[in-house]
């Protein structure tokens, strides 16, 4: 005869539900919390041990391998030194391994625009759902989710953002003509804007384009053998196009021109042993680092905390099962005349226990129904919630 | 005759002075018997005492041939739930429960062989000439103190028992309530050959019993 105990704690609790619904929800945000912490850490593995395990190595300025790493795999946006295209040249010429460039100094907005060259979209295995790849200057593709968040597509346009606000005589933002919209992959490159590495010199100034000087004398000033020196009414063209297309030019050794970093894919095992010797010394101005090593040490770290973490959270939901014991008890000391009368009328202390067990178990399950919808809240954002922190 | 019997009663609390002494009480089957005295007597003790609700130091309650003492206690909450009607002075209702389910609940903990649903038509009879089955659904909480009083009658009439300890049954009540409910009770004692044993501060009611006696007469 359990129904009569169990209807009896069901009334009482569906009758006082503002009551129940605030101790459950309590509980369950305590319950939920290590549970979620557990979601997170394992979208944060797998969102993150495949792409470091799939890059070989990386080639980047000296400094915080963990930021090099960020920033190459994961395009977060931070302040890194960078290499230049002479590293480039130097690691190409020991023809030990293919090197992919990759420049992510500039933004459109919040959105990375990651300047490289085409292998990288082969490397990542990177398809295209709609459109055409990087055809010339000025051209863009964009990741699935910039594509869905901002409503872009094929044949649209993305301004860049300019890096530093009060700069007001430098480099005016590049309109990018979209050609295509890469297909989602669920990393990093769905939040992402690609250009050919010659557009992002062009963003950052060292290449630029301009009206024929030759056919405009009334706007030099000066004339040299070798340069000319023209006044402001010479438009300068913040949109590469079919028209103007053949006026842009770049200026300078593109061997001085800046990187982020390089990826490093190495032939086989010798050559990779070959070129992590050749950059191990610590008076070089670069270094080579293997992702999946960093990635790993990033990993025990977290881990370490994860542990702290659920040591604190067992003791929250030590303290919050003790205060639910309190609740429970208070209640039922406040309850004491009903429980008196549900005695009187003839119900006996088993059935009386059983009651008060119904309740106490049923504000349970409604905590850990709750705690199940958080976390399968946080599950089904966990990926994207990820990708976000990381970029 | 039957009925109830007590012969040879003492009853305290523990660490107080007040004592209940009954040497020998006898209301027979079919009768009734009103309880006087002012509140803080001891009515209501002596009246749970009665109901095998509390133990006496000595003596003992017989109601027919049952010795309350001789039962254990699940036997004991058998026998009320079976034979003893109980109204409480406080209605002894749970709010957040409705009328129907108020009445019904002593039965619902107990498989006692009482047909509920022939229970609950009774009790809806019974709620239906004490005004009350248009509240049959309504919470308990939102009762007024009569309405209460009145669901606590027809509780404690529901499963027809044989024996009706009622604690100021009536307090509430406006005088023609009062007239309905004391005609019931009194009905009802006639018609099923039940003992009722009515605890009262009301001494307008003791015209309507002829055997009653002062609280005071048994106080030690």
């Amino acid at each position: 005869m359990i129904t009569a105990p169990l209807h009896l704690a069901w009334r009482y609790v569906s009758r006082h539900r503002l009551q129940t619904l605030l101790l459950a929800g309590a509980l369950a945000l305590v319950m939920a919390l290590p549970l979620c912490l557990r979601v997170l850490v394992g979208a944060a593995e797998s969102a993150m041990r495949q792409r470091a395990s799939d890059t070989p190595q990386l080639l980047g300025s000296r400094g915080s391998a963990l930021d090099l790493m960020l920033t190459a795999l994961y395009f977060k946006r931070q302040p890194l030194p960078t290499v230049t295209m002479a590293h480039l040249h130097e690691l190409r010429d020991t023809q030990l391994a293919e090197a992919i460039p990759l420049d992510a100094r500039f933004h459109a907005q919040q959105t990375p625009i990651i300047g490289t060259e085409i292998e990288y979209f082969s490397f990542r295995h990177l398809r295209l759902a709609q459109g055409k790849m990087l055809t010339r200057l000025g051209d863009c593709v964009i990741g699935a989710r910039v594509a869905a968040q901002r409503g872009l597509a094929q044949g649209g346009a993305l301004f860049s953002s300019q890096e530093q606000v009060f700069d007001m005589a430098g480099v005016y933002p590049l309109k990018m003509r979209i050609t295509g919209v890469l297909a989602a992959n669920g990393s990093a490159d769905d939040d992402a804007i690609f250009v050919d590495l010659k557009t992002t010199w062009l963003i950052e100034g060292l290449a630029h384009g301009h009206d024929d000087v030759s056919t405009r004398p009334d706007a030099v000033l000066k004339a040299t053998p070798d340069n000319l020196i023209a006044n402001s009414s010479v438009r300068m063209f913040s949109e590469v196009t079919d028209a103007n297309l053949g006026s842009f030019h770049f200026h300078g050794d593109d061997s001085a021109h800046q990187l982020s970093a390089i990826i490093v894919r190495p032939k086989d095992a010798k050559s990779e042993a070959l070129l992590a010797g050749r950059y191990q010394k610590s008076s070089l101005p670069v270094q080579l680092i293997q992702p999946i090593q960093e990635y790993d040490l990033l990993m025990s770290t977290l881990f370490q905390m994860e542990k702290l973490a659920y040591s604190i959270l067992a003791v929250t939901l030590l303290a919050a099962a003790t205060v639910s014991a309190l609740v429970f008890t208070l209640s039922f000391r406040i309850r004491r005349r009903e429980f008196s009368t549900l005695a009187d009328i003839g119900i006996s202390p088993r059935d009386l226990i059983l009651t008060k067990a119904f309740e106490a178990a049923l504000v349970g399950a409604l905590s850990l129904l709750f705690a199940g919808l958080i976390t399968a809240l946080v599950q089904w954002n966990a990926a994207q919630w990820i990708r976000q922190m990381l970029s | 005759m039957p009925g109830l019997t007590i012969q040879n009663l003492r009853f305290s609390h523990p660490g107080s002075s007040f004592a209940l002494q009954v040497k020998d009480l006898r209301v027979g089957a079919g009768s009734a018997f009103a309880l006087l005295g002012p509140s803080g007597a001891g009515k209501t003790t002596l009246l749970r005492l009665m109901a095998g609700l509390l133990k006496p130091e000595i003596g003992d309650v017989r109601l027919d041939k049952t010795s309350l003492l001789s039962l254990s206690e699940a036997e004991r909450r058998a026998f009320r739930l079976t034979q003893i009607g109980m109204v409480f002075q406080d209605f002894a209702l749970l709010d957040y429960l409705t009328v129907e389910e108020n009445i019904l609940l002593p039965h619902c903990f107990h498989a006692l062989g009482k047909n509920r649903a022939a229970l609950a038509d009774h009790a809806r009879t019974l709620a239906d000439q004490l005004g009350i089955e248009r509240h049959w659904q309504q919470l308990a909480g939102r009762l007024s103190q009569g309405e209460k009083q009145r669901v606590a009658i027809i509780r404690a009439l529901a499963h027809r028992p044989r024996f009706l300890f009622a604690d100021e049954p009536t307090a509430s009540l406006d005088a023609t309530r009062r007239g309905q409910v004391m005609e019931l009770l009194s009905r009802y004692t006639r018609e099923q050959q039940a003992t009722f044993i009515l605890v009262t501060h009301d001494t307008d009611l003791i015209p309507l019993f002829p055997d009653h006696a002062r609280v005071e007469d048994f106080t030690a």
